[in-house]
């Protein structure tokens, strides 16, 4: 197992075992209950074909329909292409028409008989780091392209780094355009080992390459019949079997409450619920638990929805919650068990990845978003700055500009319960707003409480 | 008490049941954190599932906010009737921002083409301003249209409603930052990540009431850019447009004078999941002739301050 994402930060406290670890485990039961959808990014340096491989997914699947194809095909011939463009499904605003490049995430769905897919198309280069953090702040896998005549450049090492530093569970790296070395088994081979070893130095996780033709669909729906050699599966065959969503189930419970239900009705007069949605474990029915920061503790009188009340709820089910003792727990609290509880805390260190073009100095204001809470803060240090081509870091820089990464160290107004990013990605989470205008400044992930 | 548990098939163990928890993890966070929440309510299936989702997300305390509809005047009888039904059964409020009335005291001029589509923007805004809602909740979904592809699910507005794709919001994680100065709002879509096929699917599974219209009927109606189209004192048929009687049923629901009916013998949930699962349109390439203005007929709309 390779160690974790080097951080620019010390890592104070060891975080609890990586969520990659139970891949090979046997299955806990409940990890079967959030299988049938998995959310997925892709990552590529510009012009190794990403927008013809998404195009190609969403064909072959049958996602995209008569009308949408006679636009696109309309829309290329407008722009004096004879073959049908399926990069222009993915650029849907005017100025990205115009200009030809990608300016924002899109969001595109397919499905097969086993799942559904929700995939974040990120572009390559505009805006490039901010679009990918956001794409692989949910995704459970990525998917990474590269160029078989051109193998890794340094623009597929930083896409790997920002995935790595995201911590995506799950990595496909798909050598494209594998026609045109002809389909040679050594040239994949040797991107793969690349690949694989720079991977592993990142510390992702898990990872499977496959030699593919985004243009000509080889390997990406349908086999190959020019990749004998290759045994492993299709690209969508392995998005379909990918196990996903067991990571968030075996981490410790985690219920951010974001607000009180009390109806107050002639049928409820007396109905206290929490509402919420699990964010990680399994909740059960009579946990003894404690609510943070606050530290009140109770007991799991019901677990409630509206069919009727339920035993437990796994990871990503929104229930609420009945409580056995009329404690003060509303929205900014988090229901985690004693012995296991995130740590609360009034500093913490943590990477942020900043995504405003205002530069981050030391002393700068700012509020904290993290879970329900939202707290006011200072960032009293930057301590250093990750070098995504080098992975190095750098002396305490003066400040964070547009698309540096960087750690901070944050002192709050009020305490928060949290977790460090690498033990829970719901938990270890956090957006930095600015408080004059409230736009996003920056991802926050805890290194250290 | 194990008797009177839920089965636990009805949450959590497929895509429409995580996508049922996204939805009303997001309309918690916006009902804790904003003053004055309203849900455009249009009676067409995708606002049905969205005030469905709106109701379980608050149960069992009722409804803390009112529906809007921005009535455009051209109206299925039908969808007005399953509204007021609806509004009256479950207890609701309901603001109804009249096309009309703007059209009739001089704020609005009616287009010459007689559609009233892009005419609901201003009813919308000045609503949204006189009853401060601060956050506004829609049914839109991103695989609608290219341009909504691109939409935030907390996307904010500015004093004129605008949106402005290129300033939106990174949104990060399941973090949905929703501040705003005076003068600004937000718009909500819980439905984000669903498809028409996921609506339905969910409209079977938990039984959500639509309008009848949506299933297969005899209708009278007339053919005009490849739609079928209802008659209608709002401009059809015109000369030369020949009334026939067919068995259709709408895909969506919007202005009578610009949404068209499929044909279809459709009559139940199951045989609309089995129509589209074989169909090879989207249902806006099926029926929406505003949308085929331009290629980005719906991106100028929304950055006029439309839904």
């Amino acid at each position: 197992m390779a160690e974790v994402m080097p951080s620019p930060c010390k890592q104070v406290s060891e975080p609890t075992p990586r969520p990659c670890k139970q891949v090979s485990e046997p299955t806990p039961r409940p990890c079967k209950q959030v299988s049938g959808l998995l959310r997925l990014t892709t990552a590529g340096s510009v012009d190794d074909g990403k927008s013809t491989l998404v195009g190609r997914l969403l064909h072959d699947t049958q996602s995209i329909l008569a009308d949408q194809l006679a636009a696109v095909d309309r829309a290329t011939r407008a722009r004096g292409g004879s073959e049908l463009d399926l990069a222009l499904f993915t650029d849907g605003l005017r100025a990205e028409r115009e200009q030809g490049i990608t300016i924002d995430v899109a969001y595109r769905y397919f499905a097969t008989p086993t799942r559904k897919f929700i995939l974040a198309d990120c572009p390559g280069h505009v805006q490039y780091t901010r679009n990918t953090v956001t794409g692989a702040s949910t995704a459970e896998l990525a998917v990474v392209l590269v160029d078989a005549r051109n193998g890794l450049v340094e623009q597929t090492r930083r896409h790997l780094a920002v995935m790595a530093f995201l911590r995506v569970p799950h990595v496909v790296l798909a050598v494209n355009k594998m026609d045109l070395v002809g389909f040679a088994e050594p040239t994949f081979r040797r991107i793969e080992s690349h690949f694989t070893a720079v991977a592993s130095a990142l510390g992702v996780p898990e990872m499977v390459s496959v030699p593919i033709s985004a243009l000509h669909g080889d390997n990406v729906v349908t086999r190959s019949e020019l990749t004998p050699w290759y045994h492993g599966p299709t690209l969508l065959e392995h998005l379909e079997t990918v196990p996903v969503g067991r990571e968030a189930v075996a981490e410790p419970m985690r219920f951010p409450v974001q607000l009180v239900l009390r109806p107050r009705t002639a049928d409820y007069p007396d109905y206290r619920g929490l509402a919420g949605r699990v964010a990680s474990g399994v909740l059960e029915l009579g946990d003894e638990v404690v609510a943070l920061p606050s530290g009140a503790r109770s007991t799991v009188a019901g677990i409630d929805t509206p069919d009727g009340p339920v035993l437990q709820a796994t990871a990503g089910q929104s229930v609420t919650v009945l409580l056995g003792d009329e404690i003060d727990a509303g929205r900014g609290e988090v229901l985690a068990r004693p012995a296991q509880a995130p740590q609360v805390v009034t500093e913490l260190n943590a990477d942020l990845c900043w995504l405003s073009e205002q530069p981050l100095r030391p002393g700068a204001r700012v509020l904290i978003k993290h879970g329900t809470c939202t707290v006011r803060a200072i960032v009293t240090a930057l301590t250093g700055r990750l070098d995504l081509d080098t992975l190095r870091h750098s002396e305490p820089p003066a400040m964070l500009a547009l698309n540096e990464i960087g750690c901070a160290h944050i002192r709050l107004a009020a305490p928060l319960a949290v977790d460090s990013y690498a033990a829970n990605r719901h938990t270890g989470s956090f957006l930095v707003i600015d408080t004059a205008n409230g736009n996003t400044l920056a991802a926050g992930l805890v290194t250290a409480a | 008490m194990t008797a009177t548990m839920a089965a636990p098939a009805a949450v959590g163990v497929d895509h429409l049941a995580a996508l049922e928890s996204e939805a009303v993890h997001i309309i918690r966070e916006v009902v804790a954190e904003f003053d004055r929440p309203v849900l455009l309510f249009s009676g067409g299936k995708d606002s049905a599932v969205l005030l469905h989702l709106a109701r379980r997300a608050m149960h069992p305390a009722p409804l803390p906010f009112p529906l809007l509809h921005v009535d455009t005047g051209h109206n299925f009888p039908e969808v007005i009737a399953y509204r007021d039904r609806l509004v009256t059964d479950l207890g609701l409020r309901l603001h109804v921002a009249a096309v009309q009335d703007w059209i009739d005291d001089g704020r609005l001029t009616e287009r010459p083409d007689g559609t009233r589509n892009p005419l609901q923007i201003v009813p919308l805004l000045d609503t949204l301003a006189e009853y401060r809602f601060d956050a506004v909740f829609g049914g839109a979904r991103r695989d609608e249209d290219r341009a909504r592809a691109k939409e935030r699910i907390v996307s904010l507005r500015d004093a004129f409603g605008g949106w402005d794709p290129r300033r939106q919001r990174p949104e990060l994680w399941n973090l949905y930052n929703g501040r705003h100065v005076a003068g600004e709002h937000v718009r909500v879509f819980p439905l984000s990540n669903w498809t028409e096929l996921d609506v339905w699917t969910y409209i079977a599974r938990r039984d959500v009431p639509v309008p009848s219209i949506y299933f297969a009927h005899e209708r009278e109606v007339f053919a005009r850019d490849g739609m079928w189209l209802t008659a209608g004192e709002w401009g059809g048929p015109r000369d030369g447009e020949q009334v026939v009687t067919k068995s259709v049923r709408y895909r969506t629901v919007g202005d009578a004078s610009c949404t068209g009916a499929v044909e279809s013998c459709a009559t139940t949930i199951e045989e609309v999941l089995a129509e589209l699962t074989t169909s090879r349109i989207t249902e806006r390439g099926a029926t929406r002739a505003d949308d085929r203005l331009s290629e980005a007929a719906m991106e100028d709309r929304k950055r006029e301050g439309y839904f």
